[in-house]
């Protein structure tokens, strides 16, 4: 089966920056990709590239097949956008704003009714074809905008910070409809996010950072490569719990505010040793796994919220904009 | 959750709903585009009612408040009042200025999003920019019917031919006037700019049109600009074919409706519409060069 996306050195320069240094990648039919990174890494430009908005300045990329840059109305045919900011016409119905991009789009007419039953259906908006988008709050509008992304039937459905000033509540209900919807229509979904918690709704990431990929797999496997899991006891006696942690299982703790922690490869298969070893009586413990966070970090130097706050400039033209159109 | 009903249908069917069109003509697809965005021109003006009040507001005031004031300085004895006189300029206005606020309503678009949607859709610019030509001149347009059918308060006579003459003449000028305010719009992205920028260009034009007074006996200043203003060119046949249907003493008839003329020739009322029209094709020709360029 042929890549959904498959990049090759694709640069981006905007007079002297380098917004997209030569990234590679390929993703697969059916897969959910995330491209995740602070606010100017790079994500965007990609994604504009990707979907023929952003003409790149070298190398190359294909989307179902479609080369970016020649076959631009093709590429544009199979895919669905849903960009950072809103896109409907308010004053139209939803069900006309779904009719209206049929037509762009060229669904075969007969087909049309029937395919807006399904993607009305698929984001829990059927009982509202007939308001004003208006009417409808943040999330709905959203979820049309998916909906809408989804009616010609793209072979990549590109997500552009999906839930960007959506509360977390919405947040999670978009992202029940996006993984259902995937699961009904198998379409490959290609995203971009700054919230490290949504990376885990991917089935790979890659990590972007100042125009490069930095790391790029599983979000599993992203955490297993930094390594290990931490692991917090309450004990009886803390002293004896750390030198028998060392004797023992050749294993450096140390205490903080009453706890004794340490790392250690797999903590939860390692917790029944623990309890058969250790000898000192254990009161609680607490196994954690290492979070997308602690991946960036580990991969970039700083936090997202550092390297966010490093390029300040760009990130509150953008704020400034949306603030202005909402 | 609700994507069950979705995989009751038959799956395989899911992956292609629709069986892999044959690839359709350019032309089809064009023709598609330029349907849809003419249409919800039509949607968006229908729900919107207010508009077409406010855009009856100004020629009535031009053509009853204006028109009959100076009705009691200016005498053209028994068989004519200004206000019929005025009527062709009224209807050009009416038509001008609600044809100025469809091409604008692409800034609109701009400022909600909305215009992202087309733009990346895969179909051409062009036939974007034909479609919202053609929607906004349609809008327009129903203002002329609205004008057409309060003629006769201004002692217009309601006959059938000289009713579709003056639709199809201000049909025409409205499709100039969008597709200037397009290619205007391509540029602007505010919706307040866009006003002030078309209220700037548009006020000259439309004094200098000779649309509130005859082009004959002119200064020679103004003689020169009102040949120069193509809105000129709209406003003549429409008068002109008002006056065909009435009952005026020729001489009068000759002062208030002496036509065109470029250094003493006589330009035919053929080619007048044919100005009209060339302006028309060339803005539109612009504007979807412009908006080539729009990202």
């Amino acid at each position: 089966m042929p890549a959904a996306v498959s990049v090759r050195g694709l640069v981006k320069r905007y007079g002297e920056v380098e917004a997209v240094r030569g990234v590679e990648f390929d993703v697969a039919q059916g897969e959910t990709f995330g491209f995740l990174g602070p606010n100017g890494a790079g994500k965007s430009t990609t994604i504009g590239m990707l979907c023929t908005l952003v003409r790149p300045s070298a190398g190359s990329a294909t989307v179902a097949g479609y080369d970016v840059v020649r076959d631009r109305d093709d590429v544009r045919r199979s895919i669905g956008l849903v960009f950072q900011d809103p896109t409907l016409d308010s004053y139209l119905t939803a069900e006309q704003n779904l009719r209206f991009h049929a037509e762009l789009y060229g669904v075969p007419r007969s087909a049309v009714a029937r395919r807006l039953d399904q993607v009305l259906e698929l984001v829990g908006l059927s009982d509202r074809r007939h308001d004003e988008v208006r009417g409808f709050s943040g999330g709905m509008k959203r979820r049309l905008e998916i909906a809408r992304g989804l009616l010609h039937a793209p072979v990549v459905l590109f997500l552009d910070e999906p839930t960007v000033g959506l509360d977390p509540q919405t947040r999670r209900s978009i992202w029940a409809y996006i993984k259902s919807l995937q699961q009904a229509e198998r379409t490959t979904i290609f995203m971009t996010t700054h919230y490290m918690d949504e990376a885990e709704y991917c089935d790979r990431i890659a990590i972007i950072d100042q125009g490069r990929i930095v790391a790029l797999d599983t979000p599993e496997a992203l955490k297993a490569s930094i390594g290990e899991d931490r692991v917090e006891i309450r004990t009886d006696d803390d002293l004896a719990a750390i030198a028998a942690l060392e004797e023992r299982f050749g294993l450096k703790a140390s205490t903080h505010e009453g706890l004794v922690s340490f790392s250690v490869a797999n903590g939860a298969e390692f917790v029944p040793r623990l309890f058969a070893g250790l000898q000192v009586p254990i009161r609680s413990v607490a196994v954690s796994r290492p979070s997308l966070d602690d991946v960036f970090l580990s991969y970039t130097g700083r936090t997202i919220r550092e390297a966010e706050s490093a390029a300040p400039n760009e990130w509150m033209r953008r704020m400034a904009q949306r603030g202005m159109r909402r | 959750m609700s994507a069950e009903a979705v995989l009751d249908v038959d799956r395989a069917d899911l992956a292609h709903p629709w069986p892999a069109p044959a690839r359709r003509s350019r032309l089809a697809v064009s023709g598609r585009a330029i349907w849809v965005v003419l249409k919800r021109e039509g949607i968006r003006f229908a729900a919107d009612r207010l508009r077409v009040v406010t855009g009856l507001l100004q020629p009535i005031l031009f053509l009853f408040v204006l028109g009959s004031g100076l009705g009691t300085l200016v005498k053209f004895g028994p068989h004519l009042n200004l206000r019929t006189f005025l009527y062709p300029g009224a209807a050009a206005m009416s038509v001008l200025f609600t044809a100025l606020f469809s091409a604008g309503s692409v800034v609109w678009d701009r400022e909600f999003g909305f215009l992202r949607e087309m733009l990346v859709a895969p179909v051409s610019r062009t036939s974007l920019v034909v479609g919202k030509c053609l929607g906004g001149a349609l809008v327009a347009s129903t203002q002329g019917v609205l004008m057409i059918a309060i003629a006769g308060l201004a002692n217009v006579p309601y006959d059938g031919v000289l009713m579709l003459t003056i639709f199809g003449e201000l049909l025409l000028l409205a499709l100039a006037v969008v597709s200037f305010g397009m290619l205007v719009a391509a540029r602007i992205q505010q919706f307040q700019s866009f006003m002030a920028v078309t209220q700037m260009l548009v006020m000259p034009l439309f004094f200098l049109s000779g649309a509130m007074y005859p082009l004959s006996n002119l200064p020679a200043w103004m003689r020169v600009l009102t040949r120069i203003d193509p809105l000129t060119y709209a406003v003549d046949p429409i008068r002109r074919a008002v006056f065909e249907h009435l009952q005026v003493p020729p001489a009068l008839r000759a002062r208030l409706v002496p036509g065109i003329s470029w250094d003493g020739w006589h330009v035919p009322l053929g080619l007048e519409i044919g100005v009209v029209a060339v302006m028309a094709a060339l803005f539109m020709a612009i504007a979807a060069l412009e908006f080539r360029k729009v990202d």
